[in-house]
């Protein structure tokens, strides 16, 4: 080997040995990056918990539960935490969340079930019925909603839908049976529920869309061949293999219900109440204000005051909700392989 | 001439074909686990990871062996020449279930198929052959109306069905009475039962009287059961499937899936069958179970059956058209056209001059 | 039957017979049925959308006029109806967004990268993807809440202005803005790792083949094509900080741009304000201002600028492959029915 090479050697195995270093420097710094999303999960459970501890502590499992008599009502308790000044009896972080999640559960089981056959049947129709102009209008529309901010829906339902409903589906006889508990406006369960539906819609719809596109033409075919005509091909076959998808655009949109804030605050009916479903037709319209709704209207800026540790609570409880759904969703899609079905 | 001198691989004896006599397949039962490989069938779509891992969740297409014409494994041996020909002619004389006019084809513009004029009787098994490309398939589709799934098809011509023309009929309805089985086994993502219950389902459905009552779940499964047993029987899979017929369609094998989707066809008591390259997926073994369950099922149901593969046309047709880019070259009976083929071009396509 | 002759002349044209679709006049009753009812419910949603959106245009239209544009909002004890504009919250949301996307862009498509070119251990990998997921899902007020209670310690207190009382405000555009990335950040790894996942495997064998490293294919290669999908999944996350309202609420709040003290710009960012959202909020019927004729100008902007948003990622994500949807996450990048497929495919 001449005396020229070997300087030229060691230079080139240094810059390999540099580069293979930096490398390893690169891939260990993304991978702090990404574990740091764990660390942020774990960071937000510990954080909200810890705000809200004092409210958990103070109420025990009553927490969820309903309070007896006039204290019972969340309103006079929001109202004493501020206040400073505690309930008769009751300690001053006295809390019970009953009518908040009552409220919340009714408003998303009830959008979810609706936004089931609604983005059921809008899927099937985008992949299957529509003719291709139609297919090219719905399409922008779909993602339309989906841009939507919830606080323009909150605008919408407020100053559309629910003067519409308050003049013509309450009647003064409706409003007076029940003026001495709550006020019937146009703002209630059902003109928040149809409002929530419309908004959880579009990501069911795409979901199942894109489930059924992905249909093998061959089970079609052969449905189609033996003389079933499109509908019960559609019901029977496209559907089923769709099934995981369909399930898990319920878990989406369960989530999406749960977290909304903005827009039932507007148009949930202004106090928390939990609708008496034995009050028939006026059920519809009593008011509601749902878990997440709660924080945003009775959040005021300081955490470490007795509201403060209250809508702290109700965070937590979100929060446990919202990853209980997520790992709802992850388990959904271990999913009918066994019948050949993916997604 | 024995056809095997000119496709052949080893030497032939230019013989008269010996005396017909049925060979018997085995047809024991065999008990197949899910998973579990039968001695020769691969399964398809094991759960867990062939759906899974298919990128649409499409059950793969399994051990796609395919056939090529001229089969190298059966054209060698005495006992290969004894099985190759036509089992026993059947038993009542062949009456006709359907009839083509002057039928064409055509997508967009260009003409598929010209001009064919064929009959198809029950008792007897018409074979379509013919190079790639020679509107066979077009020619099969159209019989139950397939063809107008795809736009932009068009016909001219008059194919009836019992004397009735099949575009008066409706098109379900039709499609209930010709039945298809595919090229690719295409099982729906459902127990064996509810697949072969698919079409019973349907029909009491659409039967006016009931068209309103409030769901299928009306048939229950106790009611079902004889006729999917009895087309299980049909098809061959029964005694393979019984002891569970609640497992899943995907489960079977290869051949076992074909033979589920002829059960699914008969199931709904078609008076004509079409089988579009049936066995081209499938293994030598399950080929030849099917090959003889098409010869059991001819005394029930017209069968028409597309196939590229000459030996197979020879083994189980009794009628054979030879259609070439889009018309109907000869027709004739099988023996005939494989022996003393009339038209030059049936001479060279089945001696391998093109294909 | 031997047709021996030669074959005939094709029929001619004229008569060919084509088949029409699948009429729905033989279905039973419950069948059609069901056909008008996706028929219904597909126009019905073409209304509802169409209806949201002439509702804010008109109602918008008429309550506009250019000085919202310069003017900071009013804040008298009287309802000024008439005075005022949305130049601060107009300010506040471009702040915000700037923030949100500028930190959650390098973080996410750094996540993006590590899961799918490095990815290791694989268990790290799956409860990472997993854990992007969950993020998603979490209500934005409850992000807001867990920013307020991290931020109002003196640990952070550059960040944010003070109380009168000394104690960190905890409420500031650098707060709302890192709470904003988080919203963001799923929707820009989704994106970024689809896209990634879309490039083929050659790509960066032939890169490896020639010597180089991993980070370098990364930096030099991978990214620089992937850039169409990377946009579409920041202007989505854009389009989501832009519509956000809770998290303004507990990390904003007020009207106005009110700095925290110190040199101008930082005083901006630690200072406090309001985005569109929380203008519309503030002023819905329901809010502290009652003024609709205000909400409503505020919301037809905000709302042509999100649909601006919405049209520009269709424009990115369609001049890109046309790949499939990417539907795991969020949002939907490109559907996979549009560009059409007519039932059924014969042969």
């Amino acid at each position: 080997m001449h005396q020229g090479e070997r300087p030229h050697h060691a230079a080139d195995l240094a810059a390999h040995v540099r580069a293979a270093a930096r490398d390893r420097r690169v891939e260990l710094a993304l991978g702090a990056l990404a574990a740091g999303t764990l660390a942020l999960i774990l960071l937000m459970l510990a954080t909200v918990v810890i705000g809200g501890w004092p409210s958990f502590s103070t109420n025990g499992l009553s927490w969820f539960g309903p309070g007896a008599g006039a204290s019972g009502d969340p309103v006079v308790q929001f109202r004493a935490m501020q206040l400073g000044v505690p309930l008769p009896g009751h300690p001053l972080l006295y809390f019970r969340a009953w009518p908040l999640i009552w409220g919340t559960l009714l408003s998303t089981v009830g959008a979810v079930a609706i936004a089931l056959v609604v983005s059921t049947l809008a899927a099937v129709f985008l992949t299957e019925f529509a003719p291709t102009p139609v297919r090219r209008v719905l399409d922008p529309v779909v993602r339309l909603l989906a841009a939507v901010p919830s606080v323009i829906y909150g605008l919408v339902g407020l100053l559309l839908i629910a003067p519409w409903v308050s003049q013509h589906l309450i009647s003064n006889a409706r409003r007076e049976s029940v003026q001495y508990v709550v006020q019937l406006s146009g703002s209630g369960l059902l003109t928040a529920t149809l409002v929530l539906t419309v908004m959880i819609v579009p990501i069911m719809i795409a979901l199942t869309a894109n489930a059924l596109a992905n249909v093998p033409p061959a089970w079609r075919e052969g449905s189609v061949a033996l003389g079933v005509n499109r509908w019960r091909t559609i019901r029977r076959v496209s559907l089923r293999a769709a099934r995981p998808a369909i399930v898990s655009g319920m878990v989406f949109g369960t989530a999406r219900a749960l977290g909304e804030a903005i827009m039932l605050a507007m148009i949930g009916g202004g106090r928390p109440f939990a609708p008496n479903p034995l009050d028939g037709l006026t059920f519809f319209y009593e008011p509601i204000q749902p878990l997440a709704a709660s924080i945003v209207k009775e959040f005021g800026d300081n955490p470490n005051t007795p509201i403060g540790h209250t809508v702290y609570a109700i965070g937590a409880v979100l929060l446990f909700s919202a990853a209980l759904l997520s790992l709802a969703g992850w388990a959904v899609r271990q999913p009918l392989k066994r019948y050949g079905i993916g997604i | 001439m024995e056809r095997g001198t000119a496709m052949g691989r080893g030497a032939m004896k230019p013989t008269p074909p010996p005396p017909v006599r049925r060979i018997a397949v085995d047809r024991r039962p065999r008990v197949v686990q899910p998973g579990v490989p039968a001695t020769s069938d691969a399964p398809i779509g094991e759960p867990g990871n062939g759906a899974g891992a298919a990128v649409d969740g499409i059950a793969g297409p399994g051990t796609a062996i395919a056939e090529r014409p001229g089969g190298v494994s059966a054209a060698g041996t005495p006992a290969a020449a004894a099985r190759r020909r036509i089992v026993r002619p059947s038993s009542s004389p062949p009456v006709e279930r359907m009839r083509l006019e002057s039928v064409s084809l055509a997508y967009g513009e260009r003409w598929v198929v010209r001009n064919v004029s064929l009959p198809v009787r029950r008792g007897e098994v018409l074979a379509l052959i013919g190079a790639s490309g020679s509107g066979k398939t077009t020619l099969l589709r159209s019989l139950n109306r397939l063809t107008e799934i795809t736009a932009n098809a068009g016909r001219a011509g008059l194919i009836t069905l019992d004397d009735e023309e099949i575009h008066t009929i409706e098109v379900n309805a039709l499609r209930r009475r010709v039945t298809m089985v595919f090229q690719q086994p295409n099982p729906f993502p459902m127990s064996i039962f509810e697949n072969v219950a698919y079409a019973l389902r349907e029909q009491v459905r659409e039967n006016p009287a009931r068209a309103l009552l409030r769901s299928r779940r009306r048939l229950r499964r106790s009611q079902l059961e004889p006729a999917v047993r009895e087309a299980l029987h049909r098809a061959g899979l029964l005694d393979e499937v019984a002891d569970d017929l609640h497992r899943p369609a995907l489960s079977l094998s290869g051949g076992q899936q074909q033979r589920l989707c002829i059960a699914r066809a008969l199931a709904a008591d078609p008076e004509v069958l079409l089988l579009d390259e049936p066995c081209s997926a499938l293994d030598p073994i399950s080929t030849a179970v099917i090959e003889d369950l098409i010869v059991e099922l001819r005394e029930s149901v017209a069968i028409v059956i597309v196939t590229h593969n000459l030996q197979q046309a020879q083994r189980v047709a009794d009628h054979v058209a030879f259609m070439h880019l889009g018309e109907l070259i000869e027709y004739g009976l099988a023996e005939q056209l494989f022996t003393e083929p009339r038209q030059q071009r049936t001479r060279e396509y089945i001696s391998g001059a093109f294909g | 039957m031997t047709a021996a002759e030669p074959a005939l002349q094709p029929p001619p044209v004229a008569a060919i017979v084509r088949p029409r679709r699948e009429s729905t006049s033989s279905w039973p009753l419950v069948d059609r049925l069901a056909y008008w009812l996706c028929w219904a419910v597909g126009i019905g949603l073409c209304v509802v959308a169409v209806g949201i959106v002439l509702f804010m245009f008109i109602k918008g239209i008429s309550a506009l006029r250019p000085n919202l544009f310069v003017e900071s909002p009013s804040q008298g004890v009287l309802q000024e109806k008439h005075s005022g504009g949305f130049l601060d919250p107009l300010i506040g949301t471009f702040i915000v967004t700037a923030i949100g996307i500028a930190i959650a862009l390098p973080v996410g498509v750094g996540i993006a990268v590590w899961l799918v070119e490095y990815g290791r251990p694989r268990w790290l990998m799956r409860t990472v993807e997993s854990a992007i997921e969950m993020i998603a899902g979490i209500p934005s007020i409850v992000l807001a809440l867990f920013g307020l209670l991290l931020f109002a310690r003196s640990f952070f207190g550059l960040l944010s202005g003070s109380t009168s009382a000394g104690e960190v405000l905890g409420q500031s555009f650098f707060n709302a803005g890192i709470v904003m990335s988080v919203l963001a950040l799923p929707l820009i790894v989704v994106a970024t790792r689809e896209a990634l996942l879309q490039l083929p495997a050659r790509t960066r064998e032939a890169s490896f083949a020639l010597g180089k490293t991993r980070a370098t294919t990364v930096r030099r290669v991978l990214l620089p094509s992937i850039r169409p999908g990377v946009a579409s999944g920041a202007v989505l996350g854009m389009g989501r900080i832009i519509g956000d309202t809770a998290i303004i609420l507990i990390l904003l709040g007020t009207l106005k741009l009110e700095g925290a003290g110190g040199a101008p710009l930082l005083s901006t960012l630690r200072g406090t304000g309001s985005t569109l959202t929380y203008y519309i909020y503030y002023y819905a019927p329901t809010g502290d201002g009652n003024s609709p004729k205000k909400a409503y100008a505020a919301g037809f902007v905000l709302l042509m600028i999100v649909l601006g948003l919405n049209a520009l990622v269709t424009r990115l994500t369609l001049r890109g492959s046309g790949e499939r949807a990417a539907v795991r996450g969020i949002f939907v990048r490109a559907w996979p029915w549009s560009g059409g497929r007519p039932w059924g495919g014969g042969r």
